[in-house]
């Protein structure tokens, strides 16, 4: 018996040490460039980021890729009369911005995808409806354009078409981006595991930080 | 049959023992249409209406409140099948999100769905028929 708290420490230290080690990965596409400093020449990585967007919120305030310079982000893409994944995705979210409320380094920001009806006043009501206020989840109304323009930077699918429930295509990715705008992961905003896994990975990406 | 009081008796029993088996065949119909309805209910309500019907917030109204379900017993059909663009209030809360329709489903999948949520989440409407279903859908209002 005296042995096991000496291994309940050990084990801990294992968890602990398991935990701060890990880091995520950095998704998307990469490019190596090499430059000359101090006469040496130096190979260095581009990675992917999210281009520089602007888009009107929920108050009808125009948003900018600057608002999110200080924070990590979930982006997912959705529309407010949606049938069919969207409310589990909405749902979700809900969740994370429960964990992280009043977290500044903490943000999220749904597209929406039907640029016709879904006018800043319609997301507004939707986000009413949902219980969110305040500005820690942007809702965001844009062109046809420059969102189904943006998706793409995501690496999430979509498309509008006539056949699909509700008249839209998509894919229910959940993902996650660092302070450089990096892709750090991506998770499937339908499925309640890969939602806590993306918790998880928040509360590793936010240590990077600190 | 002497004694009258025997011949009634006995056509007394036979009629009890009828309704009992009709009873029975009702809990099995029951049992079976409850059972479809659980599969169709994940695959077309579950998404907004929550796997244990408690509904989204203010978005969608939850399932649980039985006394709006009895009291709109003959147009639950209607909802399913043509959505619904009218405020409704359920469990003292209003809502207002239109809910879209369900043309594709036949009247025997509705009774199956409704069957489902009219015994389950703490309802307990006990079988709703195909016939049932079918009757509610010649009297649907539909208002836009």
């Amino acid at each position: 018996m005296k042995g096991y708290p000496a291994l309940l420490i050990v084990m801990l230290f294992l968890i602990a040490c398991g935990q701060s080690n890990k880091k995520l990965p950095i998704l998307g596409e990469r490019e190596p460039t090499t430059k000359e400093i101090d006469g040496k020449m130096v190979t260095d990585t581009i990675y992917q980021t999210i281009p520089p967007f602007s888009f009107i919120n929920q108050d009808s305030v125009i948003i900018n890729n600057k608002d999110f310079d200080n924070s990590i982000y979930v982006a997912d893409f959705f529309f407010t009369s949606c049938p069919s994944i969207c409310p589990i995705m909405s749902k979700n979210l809900l969740k994370v911005l429960n964990k992280y409320k009043g977290n500044k380094e903490v943000k999220i920001l749904s597209h929406s995808i039907d640029t016709k009806y879904d006018t800043p006043w319609v997301l507004k009501k939707y986000a009413t409806k949902l219980g969110v206020n305040g500005d820690q989840w942007q809702f965001v109304h844009g062109s046809q354009e420059s969102i189904y323009g943006i998706a793409d930077k995501y690496m999430v699918y979509a498309k509008e078409n006539s056949s699909a429930p509700g008249g839209f295509e998509h894919q229910g990715w959940l993902i996650l981006i660092d302070k450089d705008k990096r892709i750090r992961g991506a998770y499937d905003g339908t499925n309640d595991e890969q939602v806590s896994q993306l918790m998880d990975d928040m509360d590793i990406l936010l240590k990077e930080y600190h | 049959m002497r004694n009258p009081l025997i011949s009634i008796l006995f056509v007394c029993a036979v009629i009890l023992v009828l309704a009992n088996a009709c009873q029975g065949e009702e809990e099995i119909k029951k049992a079976q249409f409850f059972a479809n309805g659980k599969s169709l209910y994940t695959s077309n309500c579950e998404n907004c209406h929550s796997q244990n019907g408690e509904g989204l917030s203010d978005l969608y109204p939850p399932l649980t409140d039985t006394s709006f379900l009895r009291g709109h017993r003959n147009q639950l059909a209607c909802f399913v099948k043509y959505g619904i663009g009218q405020q409704l209030t359920v469990d003292n809360r209003k809502f207002d999100t239109k809910m879209p329709a369900n043309s594709n489903l036949t009247d025997q999948e509705i009774a199956y769905i409704l069957t489902y949520i009219g015994n389950s989440f703490g309802n307990e409407l006990g079988l709703i028929s195909t016939e049932e279903v079918s009757t509610s859908l010649k009297n649907c209002e539909i208002v836009e």
